[in-house]
């Protein structure tokens, strides 16, 4: 499969970025191949199903204002399902925010909690995606802007949407990958300009 | 059993960055050492791995555990020119500094400092956070990472011409980007399947 990072940042072959990026090849390789494994190409449905990973993959994106890695989601998830994707645009705007804030144990890093929302899957979201999505969805709201308010609780609430343990760990995964993967496109952008 | 949430009373929870070592305890339920396939291993890559709780959690999904982790080797071990060592360990502190990962930044602030033998500098970030005075060099460095670090991340022109003007190549800033960008995602999946503890003495 083609490079997914080259092609949003616009690296082509035998550029300084391409050069730069061929010191790290299995980074790259595997930063591909990662994604392949969550996303384009998963070997197991069950566990998370294309469509809740093509969601979850946008949502991450577009909440953090990755345009081009969202734009590549959307062509993705509206292919699959064009109602969870215009409910999901609904959502977007009154789930925006930045980070990352949250709150530490009581004690003497209390001073540094930052306060900020805990966004809920709204019902009109919740009609659409169902609940094992929207749950998942909420989980990828709190790992994206505020990872360190994360809990056992975060994790029942998973579990009691329909979420397996395999599930949890593999949706974790893509939600914290995605993560990796916008900001090695917005690093290398920069650079690419610079 | 296997799908509850493990909840540990009484653990001793560290309340402040620290260099010192912590544990890491999962709040799902790990794969049973008696049950790792061939897969499995290969997808652990060291076989000294099987004694972490964190790694046999995340051995549930091994096709992406063993992608993660050549990954990870590429983007901090691979000395193929570039940035040295010991500013990959400061940019994994300061990225777990950032977004509050107390394990993490135990882990990558111990190397920072080792590979530096430079303790109070290393203490100084953990303790006064990203802002924290650091000579310019580390300055550029930490700022870097801070700002990849942010949702949305606002690195900038700023940031490659103040890494520029501390002498790091754009090997060196590729490596910036890489590493930073990867605590995004380690930070995340430490931060959300467990929580550090303080061992227990002796």
């Amino acid at each position: 499969m083609a490079d997914l990072i080259d092609a949003l940042v616009g690296i082509t072959p035998g550029s300084r970025l391409d050069d730069l990026r061929s010191r790290r090849p299995v980074a790259r390789s595997d930063a591909q191949a990662t994604y392949d494994g969550l996303v384009a190409a998963p070997a197991d449905l069950e566990r998370a199903g294309a469509l809740e990973r093509a969601a979850i993959a946008w949502w991450v994106a577009a909440l953090s204002g990755a345009d081009g890695l969202a734009e590549h989601h959307a062509d993705l998830l509206g292919a699959l399902d064009p109602a969870v994707l215009a409910a999901l645009v609904a959502a977007l705007p009154a789930a925006v925010t930045r980070g990352p804030y949250g709150s530490y144990p009581a004690g003497p890093l209390s001073v540094e909690d930052e306060a900020g929302p805990r966004w809920l899957a709204p019902d009109e979201l919740r009609a659409v995606a169902g609940e094992r999505l929207a749950a998942a969805l909420e989980h990828a709201h709190l790992l994206t802007y505020h990872p360190r308010d994360a809990d056992p609780g975060a994790l029942r609430a998973l579990l009691d949407a329909g979420w397996s343990v395999d599930g949890i760990v593999t949706i974790s995964q893509l939600v914290a990958f995605t993560h990796f993967q916008l900001r090695v496109v917005a690093g290398l952008a920069v650079l690419k300009e610079s | 059993m296997n799908a509850a949430v493990i909840e540990h009373r009484g653990l001793r929870r560290p309340d402040a960055f620290t260099q010192a070592q912590l544990d890491w305890v999962p709040w799902l339920r790990p794969k049973a050492t008696g049950d790792l396939t061939e897969d499995d291993y290969a997808a652990l890559t060291d076989r000294s791995r099987v004694a972490s709780p964190y790694f046999r959690l995340l051995v549930r999904d091994p096709v992406v555990l063993g992608a993660r982790t050549r990954a990870d080797n590429d983007i901090f071990y691979n000395v193929n020119a570039g940035l040295p060592r010991t500013e990959r360990e400061l940019v994994a502190a300061a990225a777990s500094r950032s977004n509050g990962c107390v394990y993490c930044a135990s882990v990558h602030s111990r190397l920072a400092a080792r590979l530096s033998d430079r303790r109070q500098d290393v203490q100084r970030l953990l303790d006064e956070g990203i802002g924290a005075a650091q000579d310019p060099r580390w300055t550029a460095v930490v700022d870097a990472a801070a700002a990849l670090t942010a949702t949305p991340p606002r690195f900038g022109p700023v940031h490659v011409s103040a890494l520029r003007a501390q002498g790091f190549d754009d090997q060196a800033i590729v490596d910036v980007v890489q590493s930073a960008a990867f605590f995004a995602w380690a930070n995340r999946l430490m931060l959300s399947l467990g929580e550090p503890a303080v061992p227990e003495a002796g």
